[in-house]
């Protein structure tokens, strides 16, 4: 394929969008995690904000919410503290994804925490373990197993949200091949381009989670056979 | 219909007096509706087409011939690997540099130029890789020996998938396909980035006159939760009435 000196544009925007996804992957998982804990707490009002938080964030559309907090989030900010501050477009779309990705995180988590015995955390207070402790060296060392192939999947999705902050004027892989597709007249090739980019990103992701789950699985290998 | 909505808009508005947002809600109201109108047209058009497409997919998917699955995995392949943005655009403004496509009379006049189909042709493409790789997961989980009971009988390939396979997967991935369909939904606000007035085009065409943007985001964000519960519930109601051999088993 014919780029018209404009492979490096697209490799320059390749390299934002794995700075947004990652970025993005890290406070998503937080939220995804205070989520579940949050489902699973024995106080209501807890329980009851991550199951809106949950249902909210499942009918509404992520380029809907990215605007939302592009231009909402400095109203917000005024209001709360008197400060103008301006967020920009990397900013906006690290909060929106974040907060998309951790709702559907907070589900992933949930039911990875419901399918670690019972036992186990009954043992852990047997031993006189606090609450946090028994989460701590307890659940969390298992819950990354557990949770593995679904936060994989979510991944996948985030790697391709991240096209939607193009909107909002951030110069990652997509608006790249926008601004590319104007200059040359040839939107097909570029837009295929960054088609192809965006596969190539997923096959790589795709190995790679599979290679965290072989490594999460190492302790069951030999009771499946 | 629609001088129905415009006499609702006028009495809301002068029933609202100078309360903000609900002065400009009530103002806007029948572009907003039109915009609720594009979108399930989108959802729902895109939705069928996409179905159609994904029987033939699916059923090559699950071939054994490699000139049959192979054309199906790569489609299949390429529409759930990328993003939906890049499919919409290669439809709306890849396809233009086509000569080909800008001499084909017709179809390029009435269809491909048109962000309306162009928004349908994409959405239904994406949509058919997903729903053919829920179909060929459900053609695999339709019990075993309710297709050797099917053979036994004598039934030929075309009717063992016709008459059982395919009505069992379909039942099968129904749960799945009313996620898939929310899904769309979601997707279909990208249609907005090809200038359709779909409700989230329309808006940003209302916050770009009245520069109320967070009063209509959240609207457009109300509207939106409101027709994904709808499509929940028609799929609730649609499980409830395909799946009532189980009804009486379960009590």
């Amino acid at each position: 394929m014919e780029l018209h000196g404009f492979g490096h544009l697209l490799l320059a925007g390749t390299w934002v969008t794995l700075q947004l996804a990652f970025t993005s992957l890290v406070f998503g998982l937080l939220l995804g995690l205070v989520g579940a804990a949050a489902a699973l707490s024995p106080i209501g009002p807890l329980r009851w904000a991550a199951v809106g938080y949950n249902t909210l964030m499942r009918g509404i559309p992520e380029l809907l919410l990215v605007l939302i907090i592009y231009f909402g989030a400095t109203h917000v900010i005024e209001w709360m503290t008197g400060a103008y501050v301006d967020i920009g477009a990397f900013t906006a779309g690290v909060i929106a994804l974040s907060i998309a990705f951790g709702a559907y995180a907070t589900e992933v988590f949930r039911s990875a925490m419901l399918e670690i015995p019972k036992g186990q955390r009954e043992a852990a207070m047997a031993l006189g373990m606090s609450r946090w402790d028994s989460f701590r060296y307890i659940t969390l060392p298992q819950l990354w197993r557990l949770a593995l192939p679904g936060l994989g999947n979510l991944f996948l999705v985030l790697l391709k949200d991240t096209a939607l902050v193009s909107i909002i004027g951030l110069d990652d892989l997509m608006r790249q091949a926008y601004v590319a597709a104007g200059f040359t007249k040839l939107p097909f090739t570029f837009y295929m381009a960054a088609a192809m980019i965006y596969l190539l990103l997923t096959i790589v992701s795709m190995q790679v989670i599979q290679l965290l789950e072989r490594w999460a699985n190492r302790g069951y290998r030999g009771a499946r056979a | 219909m629609s001088e129905l909505v415009l006499t609702l808009s006028q009495w809301l508005e002068a029933l609202a007096g100078d309360a903000e947002p609900w002065a400009s809600y009530a103002r806007y109201l029948p572009r907003i509706l039109d915009g609720v109108w594009l979108t399930l047209e989108l959802v729902v058009l895109s939705g069928l087409v996409g179905i159609l497409l994904a029987v033939p997919l699916a059923l090559m998917r699950v071939a054994r011939n490699p000139l049959l699955w192979m054309p199906a995995y790569g489609y299949i392949f390429f529409f759930r690997g990328t993003p939906l943005l890049v499919q919409i655009f290669l439809v709306y403004y890849g396809l233009s540099q086509f000569d080909a496509v800008r001499d084909s009379g017709w179809l390029w006049d009435r269809v491909l130029s048109k962000p309306y189909w162009c928004a349908i042709i994409a959405f239904s493409l994406n949509t058919a890789a997903y729903t053919a790789e829920l179909l060929r997961g459900a053609m695999k989980a339709v019990p075993r020996g309710e297709v050797e009971a099917a053979q036994a009988l004598g039934l030929t390939r075309v009717a063992q998938y016709r008459d059982i396979i395919l009505p069992r997967a379909f039942r099968i991935i129904l749960p799945a396909y009313g996620n898939e369909v929310i899904l769309m939904l979601k997707g279909s606000a990208l249609a907005s980035t090809i200038t359709l007035l779909d409700l989230m085009g329309a808006t940003r065409n209302v916050i770009a006159r009245t520069y109320m943007s967070m009063e209509f985001f959240i609207l457009a964000g109300v509207l939106y939760l409101l027709i994904a519960a709808a499509f929940i519930g028609l799929f609730r109601l649609a499980e409830h009435w395909l799946n009532a051999h189980r009804r009486t088993a379960s009590k």
